[in-house]
């Protein structure tokens, strides 16, 4: 079901957290909502499913204005960062209890909780107290009594922070599965890029209560509005260089180095500040635009490996190569920059 | 408890000699309740049930049979422990989790009534009782009773409630609950280490008060084992101390029963923890 949010505002007290947010999700799309702590996500989902209320704005699902409905009559099945799951009850009768609730009968519940048990791979379980199961095995609990009335939307809150790496890769694509196979429009709220990439089909990007940008993961990981988006994305993350526009060109700060513009975009006046964007695949010993530096900081990582490379101004840029590229710490080295790929951002951190 | 560098005999030892007064006397207190002791002699020589026949006689006239009693101190306490717990559990959701108005006021106020020494009140508590016509009555002494505890009983549900996640609410919400299903069938059963402790220790405490019921309810069919006891010791014209004993072992037993089987929900309350 389509989720619209319309010029959200949500304060507590004196503190406006949200302001004038607005917001649309696609029938049967899986959207990230994605920013650093605090910037509001999980207001925003709260806001959706009802538990918080909205301080001014619209809320719509579909064609029907929820913006006063409470949480228990929007269907709408949430996810919790902690799970949330009812300690007293066994795992049979946390995902029953939605159904409980609506004093369905007996063999029909019965049918309802083995067919979703099996949807999250969860059949064996059913008579475990939550306690007695791994942080995997929880979150597939929460999932299930989380779809088992079928909502039309589902809301996860860092559905994965409390898993460890592993299991997090799988619940992943776990979690994207289910979504493609029950068809449900979902939002996912995550402090992790690579979560966000991954799993959805849009990321919103939010900063301080505002979506900074909104887009696909590749577009918005080519194309960000910011460098504050291009920072956000990305890991290793992306390098950014200061420096100011000299004869239409980038010249590093404190430094008599130079580096062409990317085409196609605007050169702010001469003297004015800019930044370079340059992230780690685009510096490549390779390339043809050669900068000199020295490595400051190598780090394996298995089948990669990842440089700092200090430059003359003291400014870092980070290349990651194929394993056994061998260069040292300390090496003087002399890599370039792939001209078209480097992104460029005016003073306001916007991107020219 | 006991690791390996740590001797404990020596502990024991000090522990057993430092309580050995006490054991002593409730051994004699005991052994007293069943046994003659010659006068003038320190060990008892004769075995007897005499002082144990207040269970199947006939109570002289003019006093009550104890079985009677027996039952009023039942009734007693255990209505005080529905009322109060009953009072406490909503009370303390409430002030734990709803917004209330004056919500701080309401704090201050339990914590201050809880501090308060309520036998201050009594008094006025008797001439209101009288006014309302429910002196010497077990309803009355039920009422104050309950009331007087429920301001320890409020904090203590209180902080059970704070330790309930919050989301376990907001995900019942969400799962299409009402605000009462979900405190009656997901909120309350997560705090039932408290209300086991808190339902104990104000049986125990009804059970064990003197005051209110000899104030308020001290003759007649209201009496309690404990007006009862007194009663005996200073209405007699030659008191029967043995039997005396008797009583008090008859009226301490059930209460050393309840703390053995329950001596863990009891320590809840000072852990105010979930785990239970
Ligand atoms: N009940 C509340 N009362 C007052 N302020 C609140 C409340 N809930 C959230 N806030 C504030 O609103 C802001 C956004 O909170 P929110 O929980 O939405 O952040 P978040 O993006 O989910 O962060 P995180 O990734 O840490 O969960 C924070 O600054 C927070 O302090
Ligand atoms: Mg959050």
């Amino acid at each position: 079901m389509r989720i619209s949010i319309e010029n959200f505002t949500k304060s507590f007290g004196d503190t406006t957290v949200i302001e004038d947010m607005s917001l649309e999700i696609g029938d049967g799309e899986m959207l990230a909502l994605l920013g650093p702590s605090g910037c509001g996500k999980s207001t925003t989902l709260f806001a959706i499913c009802g538990i918080h209320r909205m301080n001014a704005g619209r809320l719509m699902f579909g064609d029907t204005d929820v913006t006063e409905v409470s949480s228990q009559k929007r269907n709408v099945g949430v996810v919790f960062q902690n799970y949330a799951l009812y300690p007293h009850m066994n795992v049979y009768e946390n995902i029953a209890f939605p159904l409980k609730v609506r004093k369905e009968s007996k063999a029909e519940v019965d049918r309802k909780v083995q067919e979703i048990a099996g949807l999250v791979h969860i059949g064996e379980l059913l008579q475990r107290r939550p306690m007695q199961l791994s942080g995997g095995q929880q979150q597939r609990v929460a999932l299930a009594r989380a779809l088992i009335r079928k909502p039309d939307i589902l809301l996860l809150d860092e559905p994965l922070a409390n898993l460890d790496a592993k299991l997090r890769l799988e619940m992943r694509s776990e979690i994207r599965r289910i979504q493609l196979a029950t068809g449900i429009t979902a939002v996912l709220v995550t402090h992790d890029q690579v979560e966000a990439m991954s799993m959805c089909d849009r990321i919103a990007l939010m900063d301080k209560g505002q979506i900074v940008q909104l887009s696909t993961p590749k577009d918005m990981y080519e194309n960000p509005s910011s460098d504050f988006v291009a920072g956000f994305l990305g890991n290793p993350p992306i390098a950014f260089l200061d420096g100011t526009v000299a004869d239409g060109e980038f010249r590093l700060a404190n430094s008599q180095v130079t580096l062409p513009v990317p085409s196609g975009i605007e050169i702010p006046g001469e003297g004015a500040p800019m930044r370079f964007g340059v992230r780690p695949e685009f510096f490549q010993p390779g390339n043809p635009l050669k900068v000199p530096g020295k490595v400051s900081f190598v780090e394996t990582q298995g089948r990669e490996e990842l440089y700092d490379v200090m430059l003359e101004n003291g400014a870092v840029l980070r290349s990651i190569q194929s394993q056994n590229a061998g260069f040292r710490l300390g090496q003087e080295v002399s890599w370039g920059i792939e001209q078209d790929r480097v992104l460029a951002f005016g003073p306001d951190g916007n991107r020219l | 408890m006991t690791s390996s560098n740590f001797r404990s005999w020596p502990l024991y030892l000090i522990l057993t000699v430092i309580s050995m007064p006490l054991v002593i006397m409730y051994v004699y207190l005991f052994v007293d309740t069943v046994t003659d002791t010659t006068a003038g002699s320190l060990i008892p020589d004769r075995f007897t049930l005499h002082h144990w026949r207040f269970l199947w006689e006939e109570p002289e006239t003019g006093r009550v049979s104890i079985w009677t009693v027996t039952l009023n101190t039942f009734i007693f306490a255990t209505c005080t422990t529905l009322i109060n717990v009953s009072a406490s559990v909503t009370a303390g959701y409430a002030l734990s989790r709803l917004n209330l108005p004056f919500k701080r006021f309401f704090l201050g106020g339990i914590l201050t009534l809880h501090a308060f020494p309520t036998i201050t009140l009594i008094i006025s508590i008797f001439l209101i009782l009288q006014m309302i016509g429910l002196y010497n009555t077990l309803i009355g002494v039920i009422l104050v009773k309950a009331a007087l505890e429920l301001p320890l009983g409020i904090w203590i549900m209180k902080g059970f409630f704070d330790n309930v996640p919050w989301e376990i609410e907001m995900a019942g919400l969400q799962d299409g609950a009402s605000r009462f299903t979900v405190w009656w069938k997901l909120v309350l059963p997560q705090v039932q280490p408290g209300v086991a402790a808190l339902s104990v220790f104000v049986f125990l405490s009804a059970w064990s008060e003197f005051i209110l019921p000899q104030v308020l309810a001290p003759s007649g069919s209201a009496q309690v084992l404990s007006t009862y006891l007194s009663n005996l010791i200073f209405d007699d014209m030659k008191p029967d101390f043995n039997m005396f004993k008797s009583v008090g072992v008859f009226y301490a037993l059930p209460v050393i029963i309840i703390y053995l089987i329950f001596n863990k929900q009891l320590m809840n309350i000072y852990g105010g923890g979930t785990k239970g």
